[in-house]
């Protein structure tokens, strides 16, 4: 029987607008999501959708107005810092930037001690779990000294993946991880996600705005689309055969990398709009 | 755009309301000690009572400053406490010197850094590495002390220009011009050597943008865009600096008006500095406080006019 | 598979800027002189050879001899004595300025920067209405109510100084608190003063450094200008003071003017030069993350040129399918190099060797990663690069000219009309001063020779023909009042606005969501096909290239390794490199199916 980690019911986020007495903009209206342990969920969406906020709630970055996020049936949308520092073992996250999430001044042994020095971890055991991280994320034991700026993007997106690892999360929400990355080089990153979920049993919330890789991680995936999830459910179900039109349309959108293939799904594509067209139509006259 | 420029007005009122309302309050709050620092610390607290009752100074704060401003308002800024003067007539005679001297400065300063600053920054190489050598030092040394080298040398030792005095444009331009041409040049330097630093920085910045090579690959030269893209966009920073360095040198050419001996408001502040000559010190803080917030309001048209996300947002 | 374990850069280590400093010229020599000046100060009993207040009417106006090293002043006091002594008052008298000024300046930036809110708001408007006035001006109002202490002065001062890191700091601050990294360190549960120390102070304190020293310079100038106009304290000698002094009496003693002039001077321009040695030498560490990103791409560059020659230097070339109806040949790129030239005089090889086909008619996908050098290609046919790039080889035949030997007046000519280029960035690439309708006039009418009137007509139907909706509001629109799918429509109908034979495309849809990127290659497709232009696709994304390409070129390290025709690529790829990129493609990789069903069951049920 497995438990379900984090319960995300009808969250609402908010974030005031500039000027005065005007109506505050909702980032989300209402989203309900579950994640269960060992579990990846995969979040779509195009840009504005909701997707990151989404994240940034869960991690207490964001402000939660309406509904509720457990963890672990525990409420933790309005966490204090200090209840956040006790969930700090519990959610971690890797960020999409390689570049910006970690600090450019420090090495990368103070990076991934940072969060241990949180939890008053002693120095030499510090040393210890540096090495282990590093290992867990193939990167050699000499990256410790060394100044983020010295490492591609890929091995920097690993660094950042230790620094998650650091405290033995139960979840890592992961936004946009692999997006600025190369190719190839986001491929061997994405084994390595699916490398650690097995050996430790952590689950992802896994956002991205690629079809394929959430796809190919995502047990299930949920759609968002203006703030709200559109569809949700199964991976296989929901990108293989999306039932919402918006979540058609995005799949169609996309280009299969085959020329044969790519004319057909553009043909399709073409279909798909005229035929929503003329189901908005109807739609209007009924 | 109606809407921005009153906007900028209302608030270009507002602070100069704010201003001289803490500068009231700040240096008349004083009160008895003002009146104990004119006539002089052996003065029996009956003559220090008296020459408070004279000035006003026993009144409340509050009604003092009513009085004031509602005078200022029509343009009565009081009288000098030493010599009965019209603050108003004293500050306005002396505000067209300052200002040709401020005003002459801003304008070289302005037109050639622009000119500097865009050699420098798209020849680069040993141009730009002279140039910001040259400006390092423009910046670093005080005004005054190149003022007062450029009397020792121009003035005692060449004998090209008069050491001090003041002609008045209406009477002679030749008189005018040989007269405030080494205070001009004095305070403009370290104006420049700022502004070019700032023009060149953000020229390199707008050089860098990519709309500078989508439109040379749409068929535009170098050059067209450097003057009508590049520039404008660096102007926004640019102007901002300006602005900056004006009000600087409204406060650096009180010492050059005094090493030049320059009938400006430079010297009558200082000399009602040194007597505590309080009206007139708050007349000269109006008037420069008016002139920085027209000065800004100005800067700040001219800033909506360059960039558009200003005016429209 | 497991990744080999990446190659480690060697070098690097923090090394402190002070000692940086000691290796810069003008820092070591400013750092010099003003210690020397520092220590001379502090020293001043030691050093002086007379009291600095005694004065000695026989001594007036003294010449300088043996009894007065510098001579005497106006007083008959001894100029060098007080020039030692003065050193600590007018130091002093800077520091506390400086003093006052970081305190106030730091602490509220801090707070301002990081917790926003009301104190934001009220202590940036404090500090507009603080910068308002001239400084002069306000400590001569201060100077007419508290008197002539250069203390009270100095604290004014400084506190009309704190603008300066407050904004700095302010600034450092909002920059730093939107940075991801601390958002990360947020998540792992440190304390706001944890964070403000540990990754806000350090990147506030180098810059405040710098700042310290100019404002220093600017406190001590302002100090002796304030005591030159007569007005400060007369019973401590500063250098101001004394500069005073020599200029009433410039006419008899040419000299005593000097001293304080020149060592204010020289005490202001070694602060500011300090100040300038230390933004240089934390620029140039900061510095490598270019030059080693540039330098790895050179390495591999290399290393691939090494493997390159080993196999005899060929790129797989795939032949054309047989019943291709072949257009003229449009563009011939032979032997492309294009390099760096680096501050050592060495130039960085960034193309080496390229070779490249366009034919009229035909999208050809210039495919690779990051460092493959297909953008540096896409730029050197353009004759765009960078600053400091520059072809080193080769030649870019286009209809009869080589465009790598021609001027940059008859390149010009060729741009636009004959090459058109679309960038990938739709936003940054239009000019934000001016409205969309004025970017796209401008370059039809230099090029073309149209009237205002006709430009305007042939933009309107431009705006209509790649698909936007309401032309003439777009028209007069500033571009951040539109998408970026919308800017990157206007940018697709600038880059057609002259008809060019051939069109340059780098990642045109990299930056836009998948939606709207389906229907701008949809629009490239319509245009091209309208035109019958060769079009070169720089691209990373495969399913664009199945979309759009007729032939592939693809590009590793700066070098072709495999060209042919699309279909050949996707079906028959050769070179191992080519293999590994489609490799990586997810597209046809099973989804990860589900989560251990039994159980999902179980909870179904």
């Amino acid at each position: 029987m497995t438990e379900t980690l984090l319960d995300i019911k009808d969250v609402v986020v908010e974030y005031p607008s500039k000027g005065f007495r005007k109506e505050p903009f909702k980032a989300l209206k209402g989203v309900s999501l579950d994640i269960r342990q060992g579990e990846t969920v995969g979040l779509v969406g195009e840009s504005g959708s909701g997707k990151t906020t989404l994240g940034r709630a869960v991690l207490g970055l964001a402000p939660v107005t309406g509904g509720g996020i457990k963890y672990r049936g525990r409420e933790i949308s309005k966490a204090t810092r200090a209840q956040r520092r006790d969930l700090s073992h519990e959610i971690q996250v890797v960020f999409q930037d390689p570049y910006t999430s970690l600090n450019p001044s420090m090495t990368i042994e103070q990076i991934l001690t940072e969060p241990l020095t949180v939890r008053k971890v002693g120095r030499q055991a510090a040393n210890k779990r540096v090495a282990e991280l590093l290992d867990q994320v193939r990167l050699p034991p000499g990256a410790a000294h060394r100044l983020p700026r010295e490492f591609s993007g890929g091995q920097r997106q690993r660094v950042a993946i230790a620094r998650a690892l650091a405290l033995d999360p139960k979840l890592i929400v992961c936004d946009e991880p692999v997006s600025a990355l190369d190719l190839s080089t986001q491929a061997r990153v994405m084994e390595l996600f699916i490398e650690i979920q097995e050996r430790t049993g952590v689950a992802y919330l896994f956002v991205s705005h690629d079809l394929a890789v959430v796809r190919h991680l995502s047990h299930r995936v949920a759609v968002m689309y203006h703030g709200e999830i559109v569809e949700w459910g199964d991976g296989e179900q929901v990108t293989g055969a999306p039932e919402h039109p918006y979540t058609q349309r995005l799949f169609m959108a996309a280009p299969i990398p085959d020329p044969d293939r790519q004319a057909q799904h553009r043909a399709d594509r073409l279909r798909l709009l005229e035929l929503q067209r003329e189901q908005d139509v109807q739609a209007g006259v009924a | 755009m109606y809407q921005f420029v009153l906007r900028r007005l209302l608030s270009g009122v507002l602070l100069l309301f704010v201003i001289t309302t803490v500068a009231y309050l700040l240096l008349y709050a004083g009160g008895g000690d003002i009146a104990r620092r004119i006539v002089g610390p052996t003065a029996s607290d009956a003559q220090v009572a008296l020459k408070a009752s004279q000035l006003g100074l026993d009144r409340p704060l509050v009604v003092q400053y009513w009085d004031w401003l509602t005078g200022a308002l029509t343009g009565d800024l009081g009288r000098s406490w030493f010599n009965g003067q019209l603050v108003s007539a004293g500050v306005s005679s002396r505000l067209s010197v300052t200002l040709s001297l401020v005003l002459g400065a801003t304008i070289i300063a302005a037109v050639v850094s622009v000119v500097v600053a865009v050699w420098a920054a798209v020849r680069r190489g040993w141009v730009d590495r002279v140039v910001q050598f040259v400006g390092v030092l423009g910046f670093a040394i005080p005004g005054f002390l190149i003022a007062l080298g450029l009397v020792s040398l121009f003035a005692l030792n060449l004998k090209w220009f008069k050491a001090t005095g003041y002609v008045p444009i209406t009477t002679s331009f030749g008189g005018w011009a040989a007269t405030v041409t080494l205070p001009i040049v004095a305070l403009s330097i370290g104006c420049i050597a700022a502004v070019v630093q700032q023009i060149r920085g953000s020229l390199i910045d707008a050089l860098r943008q990519d709309y500078v090579r989508t439109l040379r690959a749409r068929g535009l030269s170098f050059n067209r865009v450097v003057y009508k893209h590049v520039l404008r966009n660096a102007g926004g920073p640019a102007l901002a600096v300006l602005a900056v360095q004006f009000i600087g040198l409204l406060g650096g050419a009180v010492i050059v008006e005094q090493i030049f001996a320059l009938p400006g408001l430079g010297q009558i502040t200082v000399a009602a500095t040194g007597q505590g000559d309080i009206p007139v010190v708050m007349g000269v803080v109006v008037a420069t406080a008016a002139i920085v917030v027209i000065v800004n309001l100005v800067i700040d048209l001219a800033q909506g006019w360059l960039n558009p996300k200003v005016r429209l947002s | 598979m497991i990744e080999s374990p990446p190659p480690m850069p060697a070098g690097a280590a923090k090394v402190s800027l002070f000692r940086r400093l000691l290796t810069h010229p003008t820092g070591v020599v400013s750092m010099v002189l003003l210690v020397l000046v520092a220590l001379a100060s502090v020293l001043a009993p030691l050093l002086a050879t007379h009291d600095p207040n005694t004065a000695s009417v026989q001594q007036v106006l003294a010449k300088a001899g043996s009894e007065h090293i510098l001579g005497a002043d106006s007083a008959g006091r001894d100029v060098f004595s007080r020039l030692l002594f003065a050193g600590q008052f007018s130091l002093a008298g800077a520091l506390v300025a400086l003093a006052v000024a970081l305190i106030l300046g730091v602490t509220a930036g801090l707070a301002a920067g990081y917790y926003g809110g009301w104190f934001d708001s009220v202590s940036s408007w404090l500090t507009g209405l603080m910068m308002a006035l001239p400084g002069m001006v306000v400590l001569l109002a201060a100077r007419a109510v508290v008197g002539p202490s250069m203390w009270l002065s100095m604290m004014i001062f400084g506190v009309l100084l704190s603008p300066a890191f407050f904004r700095l700091v302010y600034a450092s601050v909002t920059a730093v608190r939107n940075e991801l990294y601390v958002d990360a360190a947020r998540v792992s549960g440190l304390s706001d003063v944890r964070i403000i120390g540990r990754h806000i102070l350090t990147v506030v304190r180098a810059p405040v450094i710098i700042q310290s020293a100019m404002v220093l310079g600017i406190a001590i100038a302002i100090q002796a200008g304030l005591e030159f106009l007569g007005l400060g304290d007369r019973n401590i000698p500063t250098w101001g003071s004394m500069l005073n002094d020599g200029f009433i009496n410039i006419f008899k003693s040419p000299t005593l003017v000097l001293w304080p002039a020149l060592i204010i001077g020289l005490v202001c321009i070694a602060l500011t030069l300090l100040a300038n040695a230390m933004r240089d030498e934390l620029e140039r560490s900061r510095g490598p993350v270019k030059k080693s990103h540039k330098a790895a791409a050179a390495e591999a560059a290399a290393d691939a040129e090494g493997a390159a020659e080993k196999r005899g230097a060929a790129a797989v070339v795939h032949a054309d399918e047989p019943n291709e109806d072949a257009g003229e040949i449009l563009l011939e790129v032979t032997d492309l190099g294009v390099g760096y030239d680096q501050p050592d005089g060495s130039t960085t090889h960034v193309v080496n060797h390229v070779n490249l086909t366009v034919r009229r008619g035909e999208v050809h996908g210039l495919v690779g990663e990051s460092g493959s050098g297909k953008t540096q290609t896409a730029f050197s046919i353009l004759r765009l690069l960078p600053q400091g790039g520059r072809i080193t080889g080769g030649s870019i035949f286009f209809e009869g000219q080589d465009l790598a030997q021609l001027s940059e007046k008859e390149m010009t000519k060729v741009r636009g009309k004959r090459i058109a280029y679309i960038p990938q960035e739709p936003m940054s690439n239009l000019d934000s001063a001016f409205t969309i309708g004025s970017q796209l006039m401008e370059p039809m009418r230099v090029c073309l020779g149209i009237s205002k009137a006709e430009a305007r007509k042939r933009a309107l139907s431009l705006l209509a023909k790649v698909g936007i909706p309401n032309p003439e509001r777009t028209f007069d629109a500033y571009p951040h009042q539109i998408s970026g799918g919308m800017a990157q429509r206007v940018l697709i109908a600038g880059a057609v606005s002259c008809e060019p034979d051939l069109l340059i495309a780098d990642e045109p849809t990299t930056a836009l969501d998948v939606t709207v990127q389906a229907e701008v290659l949809n629009l490239l497709r319509e245009l091209q096909d309208e035109l019958n232009m060769g079009v070169i696709l720089v691209t990373h994304n495969f399913g664009v290239v199945a979309d759009l390409c007729d032939r592939v070129t693809v590009m590793q390290t700066g070098r072709v390794v495999e060209t042919g025709p699309v279909r050949s690529i996707f079906n028959h790829a050769q070179h191992p490199y080519t293999r590994q990129l489609l490799g990586a493609i997810l597209e046809d990789t099973a989804p990860r199916g589900q989560y251990t069903l039994k159980e999902l069951k179980g909870v179904a049920s």
